[in-house]
């Protein structure tokens, strides 16, 4: 299994692989978990993100969606601001009421596809890796959703804390997701109930637009999305995907 | 003239002309939307939509017109983290013409990426630096399309001028140097067709032009 990460360490940054007492980089040198600086495991490109992509979801969120059945994917768009590392600090505004996070399941892109069909996709796909994508309710708005203040916010969108190859990953359309909030179990599901699956989301947005390598897609969260506070640990894993953890601070932390 | 920056991300305001907005009358009020916009409406133009001048603009297979929304934007040149009004403008190094082209649509409570985020869909134009330029709060655009201007509007009395718009976005995401921020498009953006020409000028900027292709068949 390779599992590979970007991470900071002694001034410089490295890759590292897996190994029984935490981390080795390509250098040889061993180090704890705790002992590095977690990066998202790769320099993402475009970041694409879809809404409502599981069932149970869309339940959950029915009461304030004013626009029902959709004939397509929801997908949005975010920026590389949003992206932080495993073990990261996300900042949780004080005029929040309701922040939550959404464990899922990020495919990233090796090779450009345009026009690709679904039979093909999967062969487009580099890796895996967990993202956990925070939003902030307070701040929806019904024009252009989910507007940016809800889902573009600085460091909001955990990345890694690995990239799994694809090759070590022979059914994305089987995975356990979970999230842990305190060591509380809060969110459960798995992705074979993905309602576009990934296949289906290369062909989709891969008609219109062409993927490069290092972009990214979120392929959505499974229902289970409760609020968080200022030191809160939230734990998003995904069988053999990895274990992503993030913290959240508030705004003292930023000098706000 | 161009910018020594790699372009990071792209973002366009919406919404930000007051007759763009009024032109949505009571709708504005009503459901899916409910009430006005409160913050910025913001979208990302994604790198595949990138375009130099002179290249082709592709109308997708079973579309006839694409819009084309010409606005003006700020090209970042340090980083801008809940910059104060006042100080703004000295974050922006420069200004680019920016063709903010979309298949019309008549919604903008969750509208498709297809949209707007389909390749070749934001001619970007030429820089210039900030100092070039008078206030950006007071250039004239206008848009051409087979060299007949048929549109004209202008940066004046936007709902957010430049200065208060930056340091709006910036109290929740941060820009970085080569980010590029669309002030927004106005009312009426006029359409074009494959095989039409067009061309998005702005005062002291110069001009944007672009021809309109058709997809080819069977790509």
């Amino acid at each position: 299994m390779k599992r590979v990460a970007r991470v900071a360490f002694g001034g410089a940054i490295h890759f590292a692989t897996e190994h029984a007492r935490g981390v080795q980089l390509a250098d040889g040198r061993v180090l704890a978990e705790t002992q590095v600086v977690w990066l998202p495991p790769i320099e993402a490109g475009t970041i694409i993100a879809l809404g409502i992509n599981y069932a149970d979801h869309a339940k959950e969120l029915a009461k304030e969606l004013t626009v029902g059945a959709q004939d397509e994917p929801l997908a949005f768009l975010k920026a590389p601001n949003t992206l932080i590392g495993h073990r990261g600090f996300t900042r949780r505004p004080r005029d929040a009421s309701f922040m939550h996070y959404e464990c899922e399941l990020a495919v990233v892109i090796g090779r450009a596809a345009k026009n690709v069909k679904r039979a093909d996709a999967l062969s487009f796909v580099a890796g895996y890796t967990v993202a956990n994508d925070y939003a902030v309710r307070d701040y929806l708005e019904n024009w252009y959703r989910p507007n940016l203040r809800v889902k573009n916010r600085d460091g909001c969108t955990a990345l890694g804390p690995w990239l799994v190859a694809a090759a070590d990953v022979p059914d994305p359309h089987a995975l356990a997701l979970r999230t842990f909030v305190n060591g509380t179990l809060t969110q459960q599901g798995n992705t074979r109930d993905l309602i576009n699956d990934v296949p289906a989301l290369i062909e989709y947005l891969s008609s219109f637009m062409t993927l490069s390598p290092g972009d990214v897609i979120l392929t959505g969260t499974p229902e289970g999305v409760v609020n968080v506070n200022p030191g809160d640990e939230v734990v998003c894993e995904i069988d053999g995907i990895g274990r992503l953890v993030n913290t959240l601070v508030g705004d003292e932390a930023f000098g706000r | 003239m161009q910018s020594s920056l790699n372009r990071g991300t792209v973002y366009g305001t919406l919404l930000n002309h007051r007759d763009a907005l009024a032109a949505l009358g009571a709708a504005a009020s009503e459901p899916p939307y409910k009430v006005p916009p409160k913050a910025p409406v913001l979208y990302i133009k994604p790198r595949n939509t990138w375009l130099a001048a002179g290249e082709a603009i592709v109308v997708p297979a079973g579309v006839i017109e694409l819009e084309m929304g010409a606005t003006l934007g700020l090209v970042i040149g340090r980083t801008a983290c809940r910059v104060s009004e006042a100080q703004a403008l000295s974050f922006v190094v420069g200004y680019v013409i920016v063709n903010d082209v979309s298949v019309p649509h008549a919604s903008y409570y969750r509208p498709s990426l297809r949209f707007k985020a389909r390749d070749t869909f934001c001619p970007i134009g030429p820089f210039v630096p900030r100092d070039a330029v008078g206030s950006p709060d007071a250039l004239a655009i206008s848009v051409a399309i087979d060299g007949e201007t048929v549109h004209r509007c202008s940066t004046v009395g936007l709902i957010r001028p430049v200065a208060r718009l930056l340091a709006e976005v910036s109290e929740f995401m941060t820009l970085v140097p080569g980010d590029v921020l669309s002030v927004g498009v106005a009312a009426g953006a006029p359409r074009a067709r494959a095989g039409q020409r067009v061309s998005v000028g702005i005062d002291g900027l110069g001009v944007l032009s672009n021809p309109l292709v058709n997809e080819a068949v069977g790509t």
